[in-house]
């Protein structure tokens, strides 16, 4: 069976994307989502703050977002617990369904929308023993907000970026006890006002300059030992929940022909947030780690125009591109390449980047070796940096670069 | 009830007895201390079928390797078990290596290996394209195979129920008494009267000796540390890469899983304590180093888990199994590395001490074949199957039905680990990031170590 657009993945982006198809009267589109329900991470995330300034609404609790954004996509038919297996060439989507076993949809455009996922324990290498009770904030999530349960009674959180604070929430939500908070940096990744946050409002301690040395415990945790400023420490605790480090969830891109940044750890995306299969689309924080539910949202948006511009045949061929290199200290620049003439269909999106350590400087984007923009930058890791583009020439360029001169 | 034999260990050796001396028709329990079977030194294991090539020769452990991978050959298609056909590739990294090549081609030829043999440089590298640079020549050995690490001794235990075996778990035997008709066992949960115990505890071993005798061997754990490396890494080998031994262990080398990932490991770290299988950072990172010269783009792939498992080593090169006619007790310690593939070979030659010194076992009764769901990547799996349900674990495709039926059954699952053992689910890249909420409620009231706490 071949759709006009097939979405894999079910959650901001790719739900964003199929609203903005059936507005436009594309309706011959089929998201599969491998859930029993739709919604994506924000189903448990309990917590309030989103969809500002997406519905005429105030901020909601991720459930609630989640909720909505079903209900916005007009009646496009979401497929539930539909496993997507493997992408091939010519918009070919593996999919198993509970029903029907395995069987093949077809896309004339297909989203990838499937998001990303903390890194656990055991890729971060972490040494000590390997008891029950050592998880990473989605899973403390589901367990309290999907499943109304209490699965520690006392946690360590790892971690300081800004999905560490909704552990935080997610922990005093069920009552459990946050008994430190570590960061082996000198200061906490999320904003400054999470450190007083954290002390202030939820009274845990937030330990910057700390390393987790181990896990102890034989079946159930029963503690972490630490090391600050050259001691080592034990603090008892019953689970251990590592936070953040997201990567993408690029699991059915791993045996495709479509190639992968290591940069971003997501597919590779022109302008239009095509893959290097350019009937392959892809949207929201399978780009990258990681952005906000609402920016998720709003590429689902202008990936959803493009798709459009694509059924009609109205975007440029795969060459010539033209790749769009970085140096030190960024780790990846976004989009990878920009292809044929630029803006012919519709708005250049800004380039996006991170840094792999906090840096000042200079931020210049060189085109043909020509400084086309710079800015002074005081950059730090896990914060989005925007590149505007609107000086980018329209046709011809032979190389993008993006470059930090540090102070 | 005094059953004819007891067997205190519930491991891969202990449930291969188990089933030979059901098969037998003895009267046979199975005494585990833990939770469920294999949560002791069989949970670690490297889940290779070994052929034996570099087994010492004149060895009951040879013979038992031996005669274990024949059977389990031949019996692996009736109960269900998977078989990766992989074949093992032993690779000279220097000169000084490839100098002892023709020996441990000897080696192995002298153990029955009729069909090893060498190859050059270029050979191995038409065959295994991503090895690194300085590989320079192997042995090819072609019967070296990959199994699941756990569901062959399932798959023995039930086995052995079919055939009126029984099992107790959180059943850790305390002390013993002798008796007329032989022993009655005191344990964490009551008496059991047995005409002979057979001693297959593994890391526990010389300390469940010491109910029979002074224990002439003493356990000291030998750690492995292992990588696992995700799904896509499988690709970048064929066959299994065997490193050239060393005197103390068979060093680092570079396996494809039956679950399609690719593990790197294991370390030989010596240690005391009998239940820590604790990973170590600085090791896990050496590892991966290790693995990256031999498998270059190794660099590229993402783990997805690490685990260590404590094999029982002992003074002695050799297994140490013997009967003990006159206190009515089999001994069967110090079941190294080996002990996955061994089990059947150990459980074989431990009915022949039985029958020699003990009893009778039957042998033309025909045996009741019960299957075990397959878990193995390269076989079909239910998610493939129209009607299943709902996936549960969606890094490794768990169906619901695998869960609930992992749940039930003649052996249930005893813990979580032991669900982890029969399903994989919550052991694939995610490490539970998306199913375990969901897995624990399904299982909740069910397995005895998962939190049951709602919420205020």
């Amino acid at each position: 069976m071949t759709h006009d657009v097939v979405i894999v993945g079910g959650g901001p982006a790719g739900l964003s994307a199929a609203r903005r198809l059936a507005v436009s009267g594309i309706r011959d589109v089929v998201v599969l989502e491998r859930e029993s329900e739709a919604g994506g991470i924000p189903r448990h995330c309990g917590h309030t703050g989103f969809g500002i300034g997406q519905f005429l609404a105030l901020p909601m609790t991720g459930p609630t977002y989640a909720r909505r954004l079903v209900e916005a996509t007009h009646g496009i038919e979401i497929r539930t617990r539909a496993t997507v297996t493997a992408i091939q060439p010519g918009g070919r989507v593996h999919v198993t369904d509970p029903e029907t076993g395995p069987t093949i949809v077809t896309g004339r455009c297909v989203l990838l929308a499937t998001g990303i996922r903390e890194t656990p324990r055991s890729a971060r290498l972490v040494s000590g023993a390997r008891p029950w009770g050592v998880t990473t904030t989605g899973a403390l999530q589901q367990f309290v907000y999907l499943k109304h349960a209490k699965p520690f009674s006392r946690i360590v959180v790892v971690g300081t970026e800004l999905v560490s604070f909704s552990a935080l929430l997610t922990a005093r939500h069920a009552g459990i006890t946050v008994a430190a908070m570590l960061e082996e940096g000198e200061r906490i990744t999320a904003r400054r006002p999470g450190d007083w946050i954290a002390r202030r409002v939820f009274g845990v301690p937030v330990l910057t300059r700390t390393k987790l040395v181990a896990i102890r415990g034989l079946d159930r945790v029963e503690g972490v030992e630490l090391e600050r400023a050259g001691h080592r420490e034990t603090i008892a605790c019953d689970g251990v929940v590592f936070t953040g480090r997201f990567q993408p969830e690029t699991a059915i891109l791993r045996g495709s022909s479509i190639t992968l940044d290591p940069g971003t750890g997501g597919p590779a995306i022109d302008q239009y947030f095509r893959c290097s299969d350019l009937q392959i689309f892809a949207a929201g924080n399978l780009l990258r780690p990681v952005e906000t539910s609402g920016l998720c949202w709003a590429e689902g948006r202008v990936v959803a125009a493009n798709m459009i511009l694509s059924l009609q045949s109205k975007l440029p061929e795969a060459t010539p591109a033209v790749p769009v290199t970085y140096a030190a200290p960024l780790k990846y620049v976004y989009p990878q390449r920009i292809t044929g003439e630029m803006g012919v269909a519709g708005p250049m999106p800004p380039l996006r980047a991170r840094v792999s350590r906090a840096a000042r400087g200079r931020l210049r984007l060189l085109v043909d070796g020509r400084e086309l923009w710079s800015h002074r930058v005081k950059l730090l890791p896990e914060r989005r940096i925007t590149i505007p583009t609107d000086r980018l020439p329209p046709v011809g360029a032979q190389s993008i670069h993006v470059e930090l001169i540090e102070d | 009830m005094i059953y004819d034999v007891a067997i205190i260990g519930a491991g891969t050796v202990g449930c291969a007895i188990f089933r030979r001396l059901c098969l037998g028709g003895a009267r046979t329990i199975l005494l585990e201390k833990g939770a469920d079977i294999l949560c002791g030194a069989s949970k670690g294991n490297s889940a290779m079928l070994h052929t034996g090539y570099d087994g010492m020769p004149d060895s009951l452990e040879l013979a038992c390797v031996r005669a274990g991978y024949a059977e389990y050959m031949e019996i692996h298609r009736h109960l269900n078990l998977p078989l990766l056909e992989t074949g093992g590739l032993l690779v000279a990294w220097n000169e000084a290596e490839a100098a002892r090549l023709p020996a441990i081609l000897a080696e192995a030829q002298r153990n029955g290996l009729t069909d090893v043999y060498d190859i050059d440089a270029a050979e191995l590298r038409r065959r295994e394209p991503h090895l690194g640079p300085d590989a320079l020549a192997a042995v090819v050995i072609p019967g070296e195979h990959i199994i699941d690490p756990w569901s062959p001794s399932l798959a023995y235990v039930l086995q052995g129920i079919a055939h009126r075996g029984e099992v107790r778990r959180r059943c850790a035997v305390t002390g013993g008494d002798r008796m007329a008709t032989g022993w009655r066992l005191a344990t964490s949960s009551g008496a059991v009267e047995a005409g002979i115990v057979v001693n297959a505890a593994g890391n526990y071993g010389d300390l469940v000796e010491a109910i029979a005798r002074p224990s002439p061997f003493h356990v000291r754990p030998r750690k492995g540390q292992f990588v696992v490396f995700d799904k896509p890494a499988a690709r970048l080998i064929r066959s299994s890469i065997l490193p050239v031994p060393t005197e103390r262990t068979k060093g680092v080398m570079v396996v494809r899983t039956a679950f399609g990932n690719l593990i790197v490991g294991p370390t030989a770290e010596d240690q005391d304590d009998r239940a820590d299988a604790s990973v170590d950072a600085a090791q896990l990172a050496a590892l991966i180093d290790k693995g990256c010269r031999i498998l270059p783009t190794l660099a590229q792939e993402t783990v997805t888990a690490t685990y260590a498992g404590l094999r029982p080593a002992t003074q002695f090169k050799d297994y140490q199994i013997e009967a003990l006619p006159d206190r009515n007790w089999i001994t069967v310690g110090g079941i190294r590395s080996t002990g996955l593939t061994g089990a059947l070979g150990i459980a074989q030659h431990v009915a022949g001490l039985y029958t020699r010194h003990f009893g009778q076992l039957a042998t033309n009764q025909p045996p009741i074949w019960t299957t075990v769901p397959n878990i193995a990547e390269h076989l079909p799996r239910p998610y493939q199957q129209p009607g299943y349900g709902e996936i549960v674990c969606h890094c490794e495709l768990v169906t619901r039905t695998e869960i609930e039926s992992a749940l039930a059954g003649p052996l249930p699952a005893g813990d979580l680990g032991g669900l982890k053992r029969r399903t994989r689910c919550m052991m694939g890249r995610c490490q539970g990031f998306y199913c375990s909420a969901r897995v624990t409620e399904l299982a909740a009231g069910r397995l005895s170590d998962l939190p049951a706490g709602k919420a205020a």
